[in-house]
C-alpha cells in the first residue's frame, strides 16, 4: 500500500485530488473545491452533496476499490462509511 | 381541525437511505400496510395503522430516504413537504421519527439538527442498536438526549419487542400532543451552513458515542472480492445466473402442483355440469384461464426473493457501483442498475423506481428501455413455447438445455435494451454531460426473514388481485369473443371457426402472416396487450374451445404439433419485444407525464417486434424449420 500514488507524478505545487487518487491511498480532505474537475451539477450542488456524503474537512479517506473501465468509479472510505463516487466529481476533493 | 381523539395520531419515518426505515417500518405495522401513490407524482406512499400498548390508533407513513431537506428528486421534495406539514391531502405528522443507523450516525445526526431547526416535534431513534453495540459502539443516549434536545430511544427493529420503548415513548408524546401545525422555518441551507452543521454533529457524537478502536471488518473482507474489477462483475454474472435457473428449476414441482389442482377442478366441473354454455364458461373462460396465469405466481415469488434478499443484504448498491462504466458505455447512470433488475419482475415497479435517478434525461432513457428487461409476465409465454419446443435435455452436462434458451431470451433483452438506449444518446443527447454517480455503500446486513417475507407478499397479493381482474376479465372477453356467434345447427367445422374471435383473427393474419404467425396467435395477441401472460391463457381458450378437452390440458403439445418451428420462434423474438402490456404505457404516460413519450415507446417496440419477428421467421425456414 504506497502512500503516493499519484499517477501523473505531481509537483509539491498541485494539491492532491481524491479524483486522481489509486486504490490504497489514504489522506485527509482538506477543501471542498467545487470548480475543479468536469461535473455536469453546478458547483453549489455538487458542494452539498459531497459535504452531505461526510465529505467535509478533516475527514480521514481513503481509495477501497476502483472499477473495470478506467479505474473509475472509485469506492472510498470516509470516516466510517463507503462512498461510491465517480472520479469526475471526485477531483473536487482536495486532499492532504 | 378534529380533536386529538377522532383522528389517528400520525407518525412519519425520516432517515437516510440504508438507515433501516423500511425494516422499523414493517416491525411497527407488519403486513397491515398500504402502497399507494402520492397524488400527481410516481413516488410510493407507503403507509400502515397499528395500535400501541396504550391503545392508540397509530397511522404511520414511511417517507422516502433522504440525505438533507433540499429535495433533489420528487422523493425527496416529498420527504420534506411531509415532513413540514405542507403537503397538501397529506395530514401534518403530529411526530417525526427519525431513524438513525447507530453503527453510522454522522450522517443522520446532520439530517437531524437539519430536521431540528424546522421545529417539527421529533424524536430520534437510534435503530439496529444491537448490532452497533456488537461492534463496540457505545451511546450514552440520556446526554445524547440532552445535547439535542429531543427524545432519544433505541430500537432494534428486527427483535420481538425490540420497539417496546419506541412505543412507549410515542405514548407519552401522544398522552400530551397538541395539533400540529405546518411550519415554516425552513430554508435551504448554505454550503457553509451545512458544514456547520457537519461539524456540529461531529462534535454531539464525540461527546455522547464511543467509537470502536477497530472499524467493521467483515464489510471490507467481502467487498476484497465482491468489488474486485474482476471477480466481482464475474460473481455478478453468477448471481443473474443462478436467479434464472432458480426461477426454472425450483419453481417446477410447486408448478405442477397448481396447474394439477386447476385441472383436477376442471374436470369436477365437466363431470358434474350439464354440457352446455356455463359449463364452457367456467371450465374453458375461468377455470383454464385463470389457472393459466397463476401458475406462474411461484417464479414471480423466486424472481422477488432475490432482488429482496440483495437488496436487504447491501449488494444492489454494489451492482450499481460495479456496472457504472459499463452501463455508461450505453449511455445509461449506474443507478439505472436496480430498476431495471426490477424490472425483470414487472417494469412497473421498475419504472417507477427509476426516481432515484436524479438527472430527467437519464431517467427518461432507463424509462424508455426498461420494457425491453425480461418481466416475469413474459415468463408465462416463454416457458410454453419452450416446454413445447425445446428438449430438454442437459448440455454439458449439468445445464438445463431449457433453462439455456431461457437465458438466450433474457440477454437478448438485455443487449436489445443497451443497443437502444446507446442509440438514444448517440441520436438524442449527444452533447450532454454525464449525471454524477454519488452512492453510500452500506455495510452487509444479514437480510431478515420477516421482512422480506413482506415484502413477497405485498407482491404476490399484487400479482393475484391483478390476476383477479385484469387477466380475469380478459379471460371472459376471449371466452365470449371464441364461443360467439354459435355455430349453425349441423356444423361440421369447430365451433370456433364460426366466431368473432376468428373473423378478427382472420382480418388481422395477412400482417402477421410474414411473421409465420396464424390467426389463433392473432387472437391471443389483442387481448395480450392488457397483460403479455394472458396470450398463453388465450391461446388455451382457443385451442381447447377448438378442440376440446384434451387440448386444454396439453396445450403445450397442441402448439407442438400445430406450429413450426418456424413459428415458435417467431413468437418468442415477438415477446422480447413487443409492448404488450398496457399497464405498462399507462406508467410510462404517468411518469413521464407525456403522452408522446408513451406513443414512442409503443412505436418503437411494435417496430423492434415486427422487425425482428420477420427476421426470425425468415431464417428459420431458410434452415429447414417451417
Amino acid at each position: 500500500m504506497t502512500q503516493n500514488p499519484h499517477h501523473n507524478g505531481h509537483s509539491l505545487h498541485q494539491p492532491i485530488l481524491l479524483g486522481n487518487a489509486r486504490r490504497g491511498y489514504r489522506g485527509v480532505v482538506q477543501a471542498i473545491d467545487p470548480h475543479r474537475g468536469t461535473s455536469s451539477l453546478q458547483p453549489v450542488e455538487l458542494e452539498s452533496r459531497l459535504i452531505e456524503l461526510g465529505f467535509v474537512e478533516g475527514a480521514k479517506v481513503e481509495v477501497l476499490h476502483e472499477g473495470i473501465i478506467g479505474r473509475d468509479p472509485i469506492a472510498v472510505r470516509v470516516d466510517n462509511i463507503t462512498i461510491a463516487v465517480r472520479r469526475r466529481e471526485a477531483m473536487a476533493i482536495v486532499l492532504m | 381541525m378534529s380533536s386529538v381523539e377522532s383522528h389517528p395520531f400520525n407518525l412519519a419515518l425520516v432517515g437516510t437511505p440504508n438507515s433501516g426505515k423500511t425494516s422499523l417500518f414493517n416491525a411497527l405495522t407488519g403486513s397491515r400496510q398500504k402502497v399507494a401513490n402520492y397524488p400527481g407524482v410516481t413516488v410510493e406512499r407507503k403507509t400502515g395503522l397499528f395500535t400501541t400498548p396504550g391503545g392508540r390508533v397509530v397511522s404511520l407513513v414511511d417517507l422516502p430516504g433522504t440525505y438533507s431537506l433540499r429535495g433533489r428528486s420528487p422523493d425527496e421534495e416529498i420527504t420534506r413537504d411531509v415532513v413540514l406539514g405542507r403537503k397538501s391531502g397529506e395530514p401534518v405528522p403530529d411526530l417525526v421519527l427519525c431513524v438513525a443507523d447507530s453503527t453510522n450516525l454522522r450522517l443522520t445526526f446532520r439530517l437531524m439538527l437539519e430536521l431540528k431547526a424546522t421545529g417539527r416535534p421529533l424524536m430520534l431513534v437510534l435503530n439496529m442498536y444491537d448490532i452497533a453495540m456488537r461492534r463496540g459502539v457505545t451511546v450514552d443516549v440520556e446526554k445524547l438526549s440532552a445535547q439535542l434536545g429531543v427524545p432519544v430511544v433505541t430500537s432494534i427493529a428486527v427483535r420481538k419487542g425490540g420497539t417496546a420503548e419506541l412505543l412507549k415513548r410515542t405514548d407519552e408524546f401522544a398522552a400530551q400532543a397538541t395539533s400540529p401545525a405546518a411550519s415554516d422555518h425552513w430554508r435551504p441551507l448554505s454550503t457553509s451552513e451545512l458544514r456547520a452543521l457537519q461539524r456540529e454533529a461531529d462534535r454531539i457524537i464525540a461527546d455522547c458515542v464511543s467509537l470502536p478502536a477497530r472499524p467493521h471488518t467483515l464489510t471490507a473482507q467481502v467487498d476484497r472480492v465482491v468489488l474486485h474489477p474482476v471477480a466481482g462483475l464475474v460473481i455478478l454474472v453468477l448471481l443473474l445466473f443462478l436467479m434464472f435457473q432458480a426461477v426454472f428449476s425450483w419453481a417446477q414441482p410447486v408448478m405442477e402442483l397448481i396447474s394439477g389442482a386447476f385441472e383436477a377442478l376442471g374436470a369436477f366441473v365437466q363431470a358434474n355440469m350439464p354440457e352446455g354454455l356455463l359449463q364452457s364458461f367456467l371450465q374453458n373462460g375461468v377455470i383454464s384461464g385463470v389457472g393459466s396465469v397463476l401458475v406462474f405466481l411461484p417464479q414471480i415469488i423466486i424472481i422477488f426473493l432475490f432482488i429482496l434478499l440483495l437488496e436487504d443484504l447491501g449488494y444492489m448498491a454494489r451492482a450499481a457501483f460495479l456496472m457504472d462504466r459499463i452501463m455508461g458505455g450505453a449511455g445509461l447512470h449506474g443507478r439505472a442498475f436496480i430498476p431495471l433488475l426490477s424490472s425483470f419482475a414487472c417494469a412497473i415497479p421498475g419504472i417507477m423506481a427509476t426516481r432515484v435517478i436524479d438527472n430527467k434525461r437519464d431517467r427518461l432513457t432507463t424509462i424508455l428501455i426498461a420494457p425491453l428487461m425480461t418481466c416475469s409476465a413474459r415468463i408465462p409465454v416463454y416457458t410454453l413455447i419452450i416446454s413445447a419446443f425445446v428438449p430438454a435435455k442437459e448440455v454439458f452436462g449439468w445445464i438445463n438445455l431449457q433453462g439455456l434458451v431461457m437465458f438466450g431470451l433474457y440477454t437478448a433483452g438485455i443487449v436489445s435494451a443497451l443497443t437502444v438506449s446507446a442509440l438514444v444518446k448517440f441520436f438524442m443527447w449527444r452533447d450532454y454531460e454525464p449525471a454524477p454517480f454519488m452512492l453510500e455503500l452500506p455495510d452487509y446486513k444479514l437480510p431478515r426473514l420477516k421482512s422480506v417475507g413482506i415484502g413477497i407478499y405485498i407482491r404476490a397479493t399484487m400479482f393475484l388481485q391483478r390476476a383477479g381482474t385484469t387477466i380475469f376479465s380478459m379471460m371472459v372477453l376471449i371466452w365470449f369473443l371464441a364461443s360467439f356467434p354459435r355455430p349453425p345447427a349441423g356444423a361440421t367445422e369447430p365451433a370456433i371457426d364460426f366466431s368473432l374471435a376468428s373473423i378478427i383473427g382472420h382480418a388481422i393474419e395477412p400482417v402477421l402472416a410474414p411473421l409465420g404467425f396464424n390467426w389463433q396467435i392473432g387472437v391471443a395477441l389483442i387481448p395480450g396487450m392488457a397483460a403479455r401472460e394472458v396470450a398463453v391463457a388465450a391461446l388455451g381458450t382457443v385451442y381447447a374451445i377448438e378442440g376440446g378437452k384434451e387440448a386444454a390440458e396439453q396445450i403445450g403439445q397442441v402448439l407442438a404439433s400445430k406450429w413450426s418451428l418456424a413459428t415458435a420462434l417467431s413468437l418468442l423474438a415477438w415477446f422480447v419485444f413487443a409492448p404488450q402490456c398496457a399497464s405498462t404505457l399507462a406508467v410510462i404516460k404517468r411518469e413521464t407525464g407525456s403522452w408522446g413519450w408513451m406513443g414512442v415507446t409503443f412505436i418503437y417496440m411494435f417496430a423492434l417486434a415486427y422487425i425482428a419477428s420477420l427476421i426470425t421467421y425468415n431464417v428459420a425456414v431458410a434452415f429447414g424449420a417451417g
